[in-house]
């Protein structure tokens, strides 16, 4: 079979916000790029999906200081934030929004001309710029698309799906995948590597996810040789739409609703409940995405759920006028999946959102690899245990332009040395083997089904150490080699690669929710429920060879107490 | 009300003779057709090919192809209780059952190739 081989100074694996941010940072210090995505580019991850809110203290609200935005960010990571990482969003966010802003994005505006920021839950004052309160995430990967495809030193290669990183020496020196439009196998070789492929939300059965998001880039890491960590602290959203089906619409959308007009969560007693959990939640949405959700799963436990296994979200006592003047074209479109406000609740439960563990980097991105970097919701550290609303698109432009500033430098410096793909590196995306009865599709679904019930905002030993032996049993079913043979869109063999990523990081996420016997932020233990000093420290992950090694290292920087 | 949805659909690669299969699928009021389609791939036949990224938002614009003979996306084009007719979109370049080239020109391997940042060579 033929096979293609391509050779570019950097490149960018991903093109969400921080992959296109890499690629122009990239291509403005002079080094050509490829911009590489198994799916469309700019229109297939988180990025496109984003709803509102981008977190940076502008100030042009309310008096603000990037001092102000890292105290809030470190007190909603729990201690366990970088704070070399975080600081640098806050530090550096301003200038990416502003930056946004002179590429029209449209961020929305006050009457007087200065940027709105509305105010978030976690945040001490109104810090959240948006274009629209369902569309800034639309809005943000067109404004970026439209530079990349006028950047003519980055090449946008779509449909091409990497499956690992090439390591010659220690060192990244490329990448190997196939082309998913005709199965052909592709060898990139690069001077520099980013990893910008975003989360790993879809290994979970509920999730806000898009099917790209299994995880990819923690599993092209860990076999480069790079570190992970942090990776048991997966973020819920607490009110994901559950009930009834609702098509065309983001099952967060409910977040803006619930902020704006105050909707009640009821349980199957038309009770509210959320109080009940020692909160104090008066009329407005102020509590914290972990506090909502161990709120919902405990009455789902103690069988007051709703009829879908969750919560009645209704906004029933709000007058329609006020519905259609917050929400208009929206309630059309609810009004199109039959669902009327004014008369029913609707049913939400958490679902899997996004996720704060991730690549081990340094403030230059650095991975520790030479020549790999990582940016985005890809790298873990910067939101420790809890991520704040509207982190994660502005975390997704600092890192994403810091990690093509600093693999532009690495690319030039490398001079014109070649770097051939070793023999056999393109020996997976050409290896076919005979069909042996598995739907590998049908196994995500079952992988997806254990992580949710098992390895969930709630985990006790008994329920992940269950989740690790269903990983083993999926694992072997698994085998060696793809299915089929290579050709135009074999959705069968994408599977396999899938469920072949998505089974190492499941088994990296149970492994570290094991190790941490103790509740924090969004990894709740039943058996451990208290938050436990001793556990101030990161868990990291590396592979030697096949087998998951699992280390400590002490958090970084200053910790939340002495900031506040 | 007839408890399930049949879906007749375009199976084959670019270049083969036509032929279709036939899947029965269990409907709940409100799904859509994409959901139909990724039960049958978990359940019935993971080799049927249907490109979707996004499942509910409507933002990847991935999964548009002919139903009942219409243009529609397949996340929110409407599952129904009767035979539903799926074809791949006839004005762009077959690839496998459902998947059209719907790559913009400018972003697919070939153009890549011929800007000069890589060649073809004789695989292994
Ligand atoms: C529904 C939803 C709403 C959200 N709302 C907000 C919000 O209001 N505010 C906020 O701050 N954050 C929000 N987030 C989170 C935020 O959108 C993401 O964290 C952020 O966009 C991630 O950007 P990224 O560039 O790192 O990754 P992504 O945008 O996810 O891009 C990753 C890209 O990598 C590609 N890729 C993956 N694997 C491979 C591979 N093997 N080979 C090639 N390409 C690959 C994917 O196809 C994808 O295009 C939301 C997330 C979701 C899902
Ligand atoms: S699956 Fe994304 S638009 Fe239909």
């Amino acid at each position: 079979m033929d096979v293609v081989e391509l050779k570019t100074d950097v490149l960018v694996i991903g093109s969400g916000a921080a992959g296109m941010m890499a690629a122009l940072e990239a291509a403005n210090g002079g080094v050509s790029v490829i911009l590489a995505d198994r799916s469309l580019i700019s229109r297939s991850g988180a990025t496109i999906m984003a709803q509102m809110t981008v977190a940076v203290a502008l100030g042009s609200q309310t008096p603000d200081s990037p001092e102000f935005h890292l105290a809030d960010t470190l007190a909603a990571g729990r201690d366990l934030c970088d704070v070399s990482l975080a600081q640098l969003v806050c530090e550096e966010g301003p200038r990416d929004i502003l930056q946004l802003d002179e590429w029209k994005v449209g961020w929305a505006r006050n009457a007087n001309g200065s940027i709105r920021q509305a105010h978030a839950p976690g945040h001490d004052r109104p810090r959240c710029v948006y274009v629209d309160f369902l569309s800034t995430g639309p809005a943000v990967a067109k404004t970026l698309r439209t530079r990349v495809v006028r950047q003519k030193e980055v090449t946008r290669v779509g449909d091409l799906y990497i499956t690992d990183i090439v390591v010659t020496d220690g060192a990244a020196t490329g990448a190997v995948g196939f082309s998913l439009a005709d199965g052909r196998p592709v060898a990139i070789s690069a001077k520099a590597v980013v990893i910008a492929t975003g989360g790993l939300t879809r290994l979970y059965q509920r999730n806000s996810a898009s099917a790209n998001m299994g995880g990819d880039g923690y599993a092209l890491a860990l076999r480069a040789g790079a570190t992970l960590t942090d990776m048991e602290f997966v973020q819920f959203f607490p009110i994901g739409h559950l009930a009834p089906r609702l098509v065309g619409m983001d099952p967060i959308m409910w977040d803006p609703f619930r902020y704006k007009l105050g909707g009640r969560l009821l349980n199957a007693e038309m009770r509210e409940f959320v109080n009940d959990y020692g909160n104090e939640e008066a009329g407005t949405y102020n509590v914290t995405r972990d506090r909502a959700t161990f709120a919902i799963l405990s009455e789902v436990k103690a069988g007051r759920g709703s009829p879908a296994g969750g919560a009645y979200l209704s906004f029933q006592h709000i007058p329609e006028a006020e519905l259609r003047a917050s929400f208009g074209p929206v309630i059309d479109k609810l009004a199109a999946n039959g669902i009327d406000l004014t008369q029913m609740p609707i049913e939400v439960a958490p679902i899997a959102h996004y996720h704060m563990g991730g690549v081990k980097v340094d403030a230059a991105m650095r991975t520790g690899v030479p020549g790999l970097f990582s940016c985005g919701e890809a790298n873990g550290g910067s939101n420790g245990a809890n991520r704040l609303s509207g982190n994660a698109i502005t975390e997704a432009f600092v890192f994403g332009r810091t990690a093509g500033h600093s693999a532009a430098r690495f690319a030039k410096a490398a001079g014109n040395a070649d770097a051939p793909v070793p023999a056999g590196a393109l020996d997976l995306a050409a290896a076919g083997g005979p069909k042996e009865g598995e739907n590998f599709a049908g196994l995500i679904a079952e992988l997806q089904a254990v992580m949710a019930a098992d390895v969930g905002p709630f985990r006790t030993e008994e329920s992940l150490t269950r989740a690790l032996g269903a990983i083993a049993g999926l694992k072997a079913r698994l085998g060696a080699v793809p299915p089929g043979a290579p050709g135009p869109y074999n959705m069968a063999r994408l599977d396999w690669f899938d469920l072949r990523t998505m089974l190492l990081v499941a088994e990296v996420v149970t492994l570290c929710a094991i190790a941490r016997k103790e509740s924090r932020g969004a990894h709740q233990r039943d058996d451990f429920p208290a938050m436990d000093d001793a556990f101030v420290l990161h868990h990291t992950v590396t592979l030697d060879g096949d087998a998951i090694v699992l280390g400590r290292t002490p958090v970084e920087g200053r910790t939340i107490r002495e900031v506040a | 009300m007839r408890e399930t949805a049949t879906l007749i659909v375009r199976r084959g690669n670019a270049g083969d003779a036509a032929t279709t299969s036939s899947y029965e699928v269990p409907y709940t009021p409100g799904q859509s057709v994409l959901d139909g389609l990724r039960f049958v791939r978990a359940n019935l036949d993971e080799t049927l090919s249907v490109r979707h990224a996004c499942i509910n938002a409507n933002t990847c614009k991935e999964c548009m192809i002919v139903i009942d003979g219409k243009v529609e996306y397949a996340c929110t084009a409407r599952l129904e209780p009767r035979d539903m007719v799926l074809e791949p979109l006839g004005n762009k370049a077959h690839l496998r059952d459902l998947v059209t080239e719907i790559t913009p020109p400018d972003e697919r391997l070939e153009h890549a190739l011929k800007t000069g940042v890589g060649k073809v060579a004789a695989g292994a």
